[in-house]
């Protein structure tokens, strides 16, 4: 036997399959099929946790997604995770589960003294209490961050796998209850893609705990079956168990988390723990269901008290008597229900407490007929009991329900199953901004109008709660989603069933106690939260009368519970308080999630390696090969230095940048950006969108361009050459070419459709290879059959050629100020042709130089790097380069650069920096000012962009943007570091460290 | 003087040839590298009939004007990119065949405004195939790939596959029923491609097969 409360037989567990897990580090058994919670209750555990704020023994209160109080602490480190409610748990062998916010244990708890305090703790206690003084705050804090809270995160990193994925279809059924398989079979049939999501790992909701209804003249399990088995039959048709639709976005965009593992005792490796379903519908019909509801009366948190439906699940679905003693609570036809079911397990029913004067509805009366003790125009005033409900005392009503009269009856009982009613499960309609109305006879919120098109809500979350009318909806509302896609409706007939709902029914918001209200005993409206009807009332006479002001300053239906159980409770009791009709006090606002996801599902497989793509040159392997340390530039990797054995940085760069100007250096260049453009209006084109004119550009010549935004900041630069007469290829910066692309598309699309020009990106046709230092030409010359000379290839110059044997472009370009030369050849001859270069350049000490060098190489020369020099508030004249700004023509951002502010003397400049002490570097990005004061903040007159040591100047550089800098040339600045040191540096009359002359490039 | 083996193909440093076996059967998901295509990007304008004709005459294929519809025919397909963009891809060719590609259209083209661009070096091939192909894609793709959605067979589109942008051409069911699509990506990201697809497919135990 699984458990002392298991029922002898019945049930849609596996007897023949016990499950051991722990709960508390106690070990029980179980049956495979059993929730968490099942378990617990046939092992007979009710109390699983201690409330939030209170501290109060709690118990089990539902059999599914509303549970406020069994959130759990399920499995161990790192595999933890907190939260988790035992009634959605499904059990596995091995689990280890343990309750939350309870210190040292459930059974005795040190925060049960906050029950003492309970005065102390009134609504709006954190307001009130902590916000003075305020400097107080971070004490404060340390002590709600550990009295709140509830459950534990995982202290290491999560080793599960997790997974995300896009999906679409006609149509998204939410919810395998009557009225969803009803609404799946009949668009599945019609021919519409359907999608079907149970949250459940057994298809059926609620008939799952109703073993008596029958559905087109059989067992509704049996018809529950057959469904399934069509559906899986039919090929456009995905059932997904154990999935929660958790969010409804616009548009018919619908959020799930599946979960794939967690029901597996040994998770295979590879799959992945949970699924994120990004579901991209053209209709959705929300079968969700329906909530019982609660009802409020005093001490109804004790362990024990129950909903009259999750009494039902116990006994019908999992076999395992809740209680031996029951006592049953309602206000309606529905809490009957539980009153049959227990008398036929076996579970003696003391007395079925009706407020209603008049008992009525199908139930009631086969209850009547059963002879069951029913006291009418009553209601349960009290619980006694603190970890486990004893006895509760009963009194009659008056006529309005708001006191009562006589003499109150004790009737022993260790468990009480109300039934306030029934919520439609609205959250998914809500969410996608659906409209609710009042349902004066039903006593409940239903869904009015769908605010996204192609919605639909079907059976009890559309207030139909007869099982007839359940199934007649869904199927019409799946046909009729098919139908909007475009499938005919299919012939086949809704299945038929009896229908009853729960009327009639009595609607009391609020249950008398023998005591005022909020004196002794507590009315909880939302356990999870510990709010009471007195903290409502108390919210209300402190000002608060909108629901939505209410909810914050108390707490009312927030965290994971979303308002599943409390909030039309809530609602009831303030529009009572305020004298209002209930549906004037109107609705929270329900957001994602439904229920709690893990944030694993976001990351999904967005980690480590596949976090984001690193981009490979063709000659990356040999990079790595030959010892690289790499630089991540936007997403491609670069080589940054080549370290030889024994160096470190400063000397690997050192040498290289040394070799490259002594003799001959090679950099891997194929990440800057190439944009082939063709046409008649090409050179046009690039007149507009660079600030120098290049409408005289000869073929086979090269340009340096400045590009800038239209508010006159530098965007980009690079050379653009002309390779023929309409053919032009310009380069831009590594990390730039898309958004370079994309800003050059958007002009011709958009202002200048007019302009014959084609844009093709050809970034990585090419690999790209820069021979630069004095023996570039004699290398080069070597390995080429095109004409190398001075006078055939000048300086900013192109010819087409063989290199080692390849089709190639050569580009007499410069970035280093050394003689240079920019080699295109096809990717996959890349590797061969560098390797060709390399191995005939071992007369010439050829060395790789990595990006770190090219940065010296450049700085020495005073080039800028887009994106280091400038930052987006930057402008051509800001870097003194007024040369390459037309006077003569239009450009993209020249009007900007004509505003006032940008001729103010005191915009930042750049300029060079050279440190007062040569052999002092300065670190990039320090601040600088003119006047060191004995402690910040002094005004600053500018950073430091770029700072190396020059191995050929012999000393450090460095380029700074300075207010009025290029006024301040000779005057000697000072850079304050965050260690103390002040380092005093003079502006330079040039930014051009070596070779100003520019000898080097003939 | 540099021999056309010494081409290496974009995922050349995974050894994927040593990887590769048969596909064995009932396979739920092969991956292949389709080595070093051949590819000239092609833009111009579809209301002037003599650039259809200029295509037709140099690459023998009617202009694909439906989009995202492939025009194919003996080793070559010419896709449909944008309103006035296609691209002709050749597998298995030789490295001159793009040049020559190329010169061809340029050569009917004459001196209408267009752009012939070559572009299959800068190009990856990975070619994804078997009845859970479309779930290995679903899961970085947002495009609908449901025959009903996509259009089967001779379709393509271009979206983004996890972080990269693909461009996706449908060149299978042919006689075993499992879809097979070819994706292009651009040559550098190809490697995270490579390997974010080898993880999306493992669930289903997929296999790395010779092209």
């Amino acid at each position: 036997m699984t458990g002392r409360m298991r029922l002898p037989q019945g049930g849609l567990v596996k007897r023949d399959e016990t499950l051991s897990f722990t709960f508390n580090g106690k070990s029980y058994k179980g049956l495979a099929g059993d929730s968490l919670a099942a378990a617990l209750l046939a092992n007979g555990v009710h109390l699983v946790g201690r409330s939030f704020k209170y501290h109060r023994p709690r118990g089990i209160v539902s059999a599914g997604a509303e549970e406020p109080n069994a959130l759990l602490q399920v499995g161990d480190d790192p595999r933890t995770e907190p939260n988790l409610k035992a009634t959605q748990v499904e059990l596995v062998a091995g689990l280890k589960a343990a309750a939350q916010n309870a210190w040292p244990s459930v059974d005795f708890d040190v925060g049960a003294v906050n029950s003492l305090a309970a005065r102390f703790l009134p609504s709006g206690f954190y307001y009130k209490t902590f916000m003075w003084p305020a400097s107080a705050w971070k004490t404060y804090e340390h002590f709600i961050r550990r009295a709140a809270g509830l459950g534990r995160s995982p202290s290491r990193r999560d080793p599960d796998r997790y997974d995300k994925t896009f999906a679409h279809c006609d149509v998204l059924v939410v919810g395998a209850g009557p009225a969803g398989l009803a609404a799946a079979l009949a668009a599945g049939r019609a021919g519409a893609r359907v999608v079907l999501v149970e949250q459940d790992h057994l298809l059926g909701g609620a008939l799952l705990s109703q073993p008596g209804a029958a559905i087109d003249g059989k067992p509704a399990l049996d018809w529950v079956a057959e469904a399934e088995a069509e559906l899986a039959a039919l090929p456009e048709v995905r059932v997904l168990k154990r999935t929660v639709c958790h969010a409804a976005f616009d548009h018919n965009f619908f959020g799930l988390v599946e979960s794939v593992t967690d029901h597996l005792p040994q998770p295979p490796e590879q799959l992945p723990r949970k699924r994120l379903w990004k579901l991209r519908a053209k209709q959705a019909v929300f079968c969700c269901g329906a909530i019982e509801r609660p009802m409020v009366f005093a001490d109804n948190d004790r362990p024990g008290v129950m909903t009259a439906s999750a009494v039902r699940s116990y006994i019908n679905r999992y076999a395992v008597r809740p209680g031996r003693r029951a006592v049953v609570f309602t206000n309606n036809d529905s809490g009957y229900g539980a009153a049959l079911d227990m008398e036929a397990a076996g579970i003696e029913v003391a007395a079925v407490v009706d407020t209603r004067p008049v008992p009525a509805g199908p139930l009631s009366e086969r209850a009547e007929a059963l002879g069951l003790r029913i006291l009418s125009d009553s209601a349960v005033i009290a619980v006694e009991g603190k970890k486990r409900v004893r006895r509760v005392r009963i009194a009659e009503l008056d006529a309005e329900g708001k006191n009562w009269v006589g003499a109150p009856q004790v009737i022993d009982c260790d468990l009480v199953a109300n039934s306030g009613g029934w919520n439609p499960t609205v959250h998914l309609f809500c969410q996608a901004k659906g409209r609710l109305r009042w349902d004066d006879v039903h006593g409940c919120f239903v869904p009015d109008k769908a605010m996204q098109w192609g919605q639909h809500v079907a059976g009890a979350a559309n207030g139909a709660f007869g099982l007839g009318a359940c199934l007649r909806e869904g199927a019409a509302a799946g046909a009729g989603a098919a139908a909007d896609c475009g499938f005919a409706e299919a012939s086949s007939a809704a299945p038929q069933a009896e229908n009853h709902d729960f009327l009639p029914g009595r609607w009391l918001w609020l249950i008398p106690g023998e005591q005022p209200l909020g004196r002794k005993a507590k009315h909880f409206v939302d356990q999870q939260n510990d709010v009471t009807a007195a903290d409502l009332r108390l919210a209300l006479r402190e000002g608060y009368s909108s629901i939505e002001h209410v909810k914050r300053y108390t707490t009312t239906g927030m965290a994971t519970d979303q308002g599943k159980m409390g909030n039309v409770n809530a609602i009831g009791i303030v529009a009572e308080a305020l004298d209002r009709h209930l549906p004037d006090v109107g609705v929270t606002t329900f957001r994602p999630p439904y229920t709690p996801v893990t944030f694993g599902i976001f990351a999904g497989r967005d980690v480590d390696d596949l976090l984001d793509p690193v981009r490979r040159t063709p000659m990356h392997a040999w990079h790595e090969r030959n010892g690289a340390l790499f630089e991540d530039v936007g997403q491609w990797r670069r080589a940054w230095y080549y370290p030889r054995e024994g160096e470190d940085m400063h000397a690997a760069v050192n040498r290289e940048v040394k070799a490259t100007r002594d003799s001959l250096g090679i950099l891997d260049a194929t990440t800057l950006g190439k944009i082939d453009i063709q046409g008649p209006d090409a050179a046009t084109f690039l007149d507009r969108v660079y600030t120098n004119g290049w409408l005289k550009l000869g073929v086979g010549r090269c340009r340096y361009g400045l590009m800038l935004k239209e508010d006159g900041m530098v965007m980009d630069d690079g050379v653009t050459t002309r390779l023929g007469e309409q053919h032009y290829l310009m380069t831009t910066t590594s990390g730039n070419a898309a958004a370079v692309l994309a800003h050059l598309e958007d002009y011709l699309q958009t202002e200048w459709p007019d302009l014959r020009v084609y844009l093709t990106s050809v970034t990585e046709q090419f690999a790209t290879m820069t021979l630069s230092g004095p023996n570039a030409r004699s290398l080069l010359a070597e390995m080429t059959d095109a004409d190398l000379s001075p006078g055939a290839l000048p300086h900013m110059a192109f010819t087409p050629g063989k290199v080692a044997g390849v089709p190639a472009r050569i580009f007499r370009i410069s970035f280093t100020g050394e003689l240079s030369y920019e080699i295109n050849v096809p990717a996959s001859f890349g590797m061969a042709v560098w390797q060709a270069l390399m191995t005939a350049g071992e007369r010439y000490g050829i060395t790789p130089y990595g990006t770190e060098a090219m940065h010296v190489l450049r700085a020495e020369k005073g080039f800028i790097i887009v994106g280091q020099e400038t930052d987006g508030s930057v402008t051509p004249l800001d870097l003194d380069m007024s040369w390459i700004v037309s006077k003569t023509k239009d450009f993209i951002g020249k009007r900007s650069l004509t505003r006032a502010d940008m001729a103010k003397p005191d915009r930042k400049q750049l300029v060079g920096l050279l440190t007062s002490d040569p052999q002092v570097v300065l670190p990039e990005g320090a601040q600088l000012v003119e006047k060191v004061l004995p402690q910040p903040p002094m005004p600053m007159l500018g950073h430091v962009t770029s700072s190396y040591w020059s191995p050929n100047c012999g000393r450090s550089i460095a380029l700074a943007l300075v207010k009025g800098g290029l006024a301040r040339k000779g005057e000697t600045l000072y850079a304050p570091l965050a260690d103390g040191r002040v380092i005093p540096c003079v502006v330079a009359e040039s930014p051009v460290f070596f070779d100003p002359e520019g000898e080097r490039l003939k | 003087m540099i021999e056309s083996y010494l081409r290496q193909s974009a995922l050349d440093h995974l050894g994927l040839a040593a990887r590769a076996g048969d596909a064995p059967a009932g396979a739920a998901v092969i991956m292949a590298e389709k080595t070093l295509p051949a590819a000239v990007n092609l833009r111009g304008n579809k209301e002037n009939p003599a650039f259809a004709a200029a295509v037709l005459e140099a690459l023998g294929l009617q202009l694909p004007l439906e989009p995202n519809s492939v025009a194919a025919g003996d080793g070559l397909a010419l896709l449909w990119l944008g309103p006035d963009e296609w691209l002709a891809l050749a597998h298995n060719a030789p490295p001159e065949a793009e040049a020559q590609l190329a010169a061809k259209l340029r050569a009917a083209l004459g001196d209408l405004h267009a752009a012939v661009t070559e572009v299959g070096e800068s190009l990856a091939c990975i070619h994804l195939a078997g009845p859970r192909a479309r779930d290995v894609i679903a899961k970085g793709c947002p495009l609908d790939l449901h025959p009903r959605a996509f259009g089967g067979v001779g379709h393509c589109a271009q979206s983004h596959l996890a972080k990269t942008g693909v461009l996706l051409h449908q060149v299978g069911p042919e006689n075993n029923g499992a879809p097979a699509f070819d994706l292009y990506t651009r040559r550098s990201f190809s490697d995270y491609l490579w390997r974010w697809l080898e993880d999306a497919g493992r669930e289903y135990g997929l296999v790395v097969v010779a092209p």
